[in-house]
């Protein structure tokens, strides 16, 4: 009985003998006040991140969100054969000869035109100065119009044409009278002019399909830079990487965990695979630059080399989340089905992978999102550059050159007209909306298949 | 679980006959690829899409990224993986040549489209400020001469040294070394105004060859007064936003699009313009490049076409597009021209 005695003369300190646990002692006062803080700081680091979140997503959506409507001029267009095919037997070598100048005198004089006949006064601006409403890509588009229908000339069309940058910046407050007076694109006159078209309907704001359509645009029309190139390179970047990745990376990891004896040479691709994935992404596009141009001899700029230089950098994490995926099934599913007699590949491919499949598809749309935004490898292969054509089809146009969706936003951040940031924000927007719906397919992908043990 | 038949094989099959395929396509370019000066980069970008509306070839593929380093990608070879064109706002250095001949490229055109103007500018709310070469050396060299003696650089605001400038806290956004603009602004800003402030006399005098006074007269002060950029002059812009008391080192074309944002400041007693560029008047203004490798031509489809429309009088003349942009266009252009048809190639650096 020494013990006993021994507890009674020596009382635990944390507990006073006869006391109530009910009535706090000094000591219990402190251990709450320490899971009190603890707990505040956990919220105040969590308040910090969400004002962070918020004031990124307020920033962008302010800034970026007038993208997604563009000021545009209609009025009717004499396409007079006088001008256009002027020997008149609408040869396309002919027409040709009639350049984006000839083009935009023919809308300038339409515009006008239809000025006169509206009786709107142009104020004191000049007639070069009034047709420097309508944006310089606007020649360019009825020029390919034309050459396309050569039945159009002779005739009246309705065209709807872009306003300038100006006067879309304008429309959505981003121009004002004062920042005009000192801005040498526009005059305040010009300005004036604007507001007399919108009265007479001729210039109106719309829905901007261009930005999801055209292609990118140089510095002196901000207003009909699109996303289109840069949305088809996306596209076939993730299309190729999964294609790439997905079989690849899946089989690797099934060997790597179902088959691979364990010693020191997996140990050591293991190790490897880990330190891979913390590999800077720069360092891929330098490898890519290296061996798939300069050696491999692939065409630069093309979302080829892009996507399987975004594959290297994705593979170790899809072979690190699916491992994980095929770990995390219980070893009795595998012990049942070799049980009854299914053979190793069978009990893999039969058991095994259907039910690892939901967080394999989860790695894997997780990889693709940051996939997505990545643009350092990009930079080194050439893919962050002005690219005016969409490429082709599949299989041939993934050769040929093209931009992807965070390449656009960093070109067009860099660009010397204010026009450009506000195109900027809105094609993060636009990439913003895909990573979360990729995150949200995977999280649903989760959901959906998820088997609890 | 409804995951009983697998995609993989399937998938890996498909991605065999990409692989397949691209090895075959692998072959013919049919559209220009040009690379280099962020400063040439918004012209070029101008052209390249004025060839593609007017022209039966597909517009060129731009970059950017650098004089330095367009001029060393055009110099990585001969053959259609390698680019046809670096734009460069700076002469191209024989250093590249060498690079070139030992890589194959023996014959390069050297072709100037014009000038570019770079100016300093403040904040538009900002006071004026009429700058001499030797108030932005006092400003931020590392040492200047005081009261007759050479001193590490004491001076913290405008006044200090020259009483027509405003008591205005010193705060310099100059062009990064990997700048094409740098050159231009050590050389006609920075030597300039050492030379006129007496600093690169009394360097002189101090013992130093002619090398080490250049170096010395170059070297810019450390203690923050002095800021180099080395992005685009986008950031540049979006520092002097953030600190009214800057002043940033622009390129004139830059300068023309952002007139509501900026107050210029005059050089000299010149404004800058694309009129007193041309004159000569403005002193510190640089000639833009562009070099073509002249054995792709010919080979690539569009690659004449495209160097002939950008040195035509539509395009680079003084009421082109390049102008409207900010471009100073060449007087000489009418040479560049003849020289682009005849496709001469460039001679031995002087």
């Amino acid at each position: 009985m020494t013990d006993l005695a021994a507890l009674e003369t020596a009382p635990s300190p944390r507990a006073t003998p006869g006391q109530s646990i009910y009535v706090t002692s000094p000591e219990m006062k402190r251990r709450n006040a320490a899971e009190t803080r603890f707990r505040a700081y956990g919220l105040v680091a969590i308040a910090v991140s969400l004002t962070m979140l918020a004031i990124m997503l307020f920033t962008i959506l302010r800034d970026g969100s007038s993208t997604f409507f563009q000021a545009k001029l209609s009025f009717p267009v004499e396409l007079s054969e006088k001008v256009l095919d002027p020997k008149g037997n609408r040869d396309p070598a002919e027409m040709a000869k009639v350049t984006t100048i000839g083009y935009a005198k023919v809308l300038a004089s339409a515009l006008l035109a239809e000025l006169e006949r509206q009786g709107i006064d142009l104020g004191e601006l000049s007639d070069k100065e009034a047709a420097e409403l309508i944006s310089k890509d606007a020649p360019g588009g009825l020029r390919a119009m034309v050459l396309d229908n050569p039945a159009l000339i002779g005739t009246t069309i309705d065209a709807t044409v872009l306003a300038g940058g100006r006067i879309d910046g304008y429309l959505k407050g981003r121009v004002t009278m004062e920042s005009a007076q000192l801005d040498s694109n526009i005059s305040p006159e010009q300005l004036q002019l604007a507001d007399r078209l919108r009265t007479a309907g001729i210039l109106s704001s719309g829905w901007n399909w261009g930005f999801f359509t055209n292609p990118d645009a140089s510095d002196q029309r901000p207003e009909a830079a699109g996303l289109g190139v840069a949305l088809i390179g996306s596209a076939y970047l993730m299309a190729l990487v999964a294609l790439m990745c997905i079989p690849v990376g899946v089989a690797a990891s099934i060997y790597l965990e179902e088959f691979a004896p364990k010693n020191r040479w997996t140990d050591a691709i293991e190790v490897n695979i880990s330190n891979l994935a913390a590999v800077p992404s720069i360092v891929f596009g330098i490898l890519g630059l290296a061996i798939f141009i300069n050696f491999a001899g692939f065409p630069q700029s093309s979302s080829f080399v892009g996507a399987l230089v975004i594959s290297l950098m994705t593979l170790p994490t899809i072979i690190i989340a699916t491992r994980a995926a095929i770990c995390a099934v219980p070893p009795s599913i595998r012990d049942a089905a070799l049980g009854v007699g299914a053979s190793k590949m069978q009990t893999v491919f039969h058991n095994v992978l259907p039910l690892a499949m939901p967080g394999i598809l989860t790695g894997t749309i997780l990889g693709l999102a940051t996939a997505l935004g990545e643009t350092a490898p990009l930079l080194l292969i050439g893919m962050v550059a002005f690219v005016d054509n969409y490429p082709g089809l599949p299989l041939e146009g993934v050769l040929d050159p093209a931009t992807a969706l965070p390449v656009q936003v960093y070109s067009w951040a860099s660009r010397s007209d204010p026009a450009f940031i506000e195109r900027s924000n809105g094609a993060i927007i636009v990439l913003l909306v895909f990573l979360v719906v990729m995150n949200v397919a995977a999280i649903w992908l989760r959901r959906r298949f998820e088997r609890r043990w | 679980m409804s995951f009983t038949k697998l995609p993989t094989f399937k998938l890996a099959v498909s991605t065999v006959a990409i692989l397949a395929a691209s090895t075959v396509v692998a072959s013919a370019r049919d559209q220009v690829q040009v690379t280099g000066s962020s400063t040439v980069l918004p012209y070029a970008t101008i052209v390249a899409e004025a060839f593609g509306e007017n022209f039966d070839f597909p517009s060129p593929v731009v970059e950017g990224g650098g004089s330095g380093a367009g001029r060393k990608k055009l110099c990585e070879g001969v053959g259609e993986n390698t680019v046809d064109i670096a734009n460069s706002s700076s002469r191209i250095k024989q250093s590249d040549i060498d690079l070139c001949l030992a890589n194959g490229v023996t014959e390069i055109m050297e072709v100037r489209f014009g000038y570019d103007g770079i100016v300093f500018a403040s904040d538009v709310n900002g006071p004026e400020f009429a700058l001499n070469p030797a108030d932005v050396y006092n400003a931020i060299a590392e040492t200047v001469v005081k009261d007759g003696a050479l001193v590490a650089n004491p001076h913290a605001q405008w006044a200090e040294f020259n009483a027509a400038l405003p008591a205005q806290d010193i705060l310099v956004l100059s062009p990064g070394t990997k700048h094409g603009t740098r050159e231009v602004f050590d050389e006609k800003v920075i030597v300039q105004g050492c030379e006129d402030s007496g600093a690169m006399a009394a360097f002189a005098a101090s013992g130093m060859d002619e090398d080490a006074t250049e170096e010395a007269c170059m070297k810019l002060r450390t203690d923050g007064r002095n800021v180099d950029i080395d992005g685009d002059y986008t950031e540049t812009l979006a520092r002097l936003d953030a600190d009214k008391n800057a002043i940033g080192v622009f390129g004139l074309s830059f300068y023309q699009n952002n007139t509501d944002k900026l107050r210029v400041a005059t050089m000299g007693g010149v404004v800058p313009s694309a009129e007193t560029v041309a004159s000569g008047d403005y002193p510190v203004s640089r000639p833009l490049y562009f070099y073509v490798k002249k054995a792709h031509l010919g080979v690539i489809p569009g690659l004449k076409e495209y160097i002939e429309f950008f040195v035509s009088d539509d395009v680079a003349g003084p009421d082109g597009p390049l102008a409207a942009y900010g471009l100073v266009s060449d007087p000489a252009l009418a040479e560049t021209q003849a020289m682009v048809a005849a496709e001469t190639p460039m001679g031995p650096l002087e």
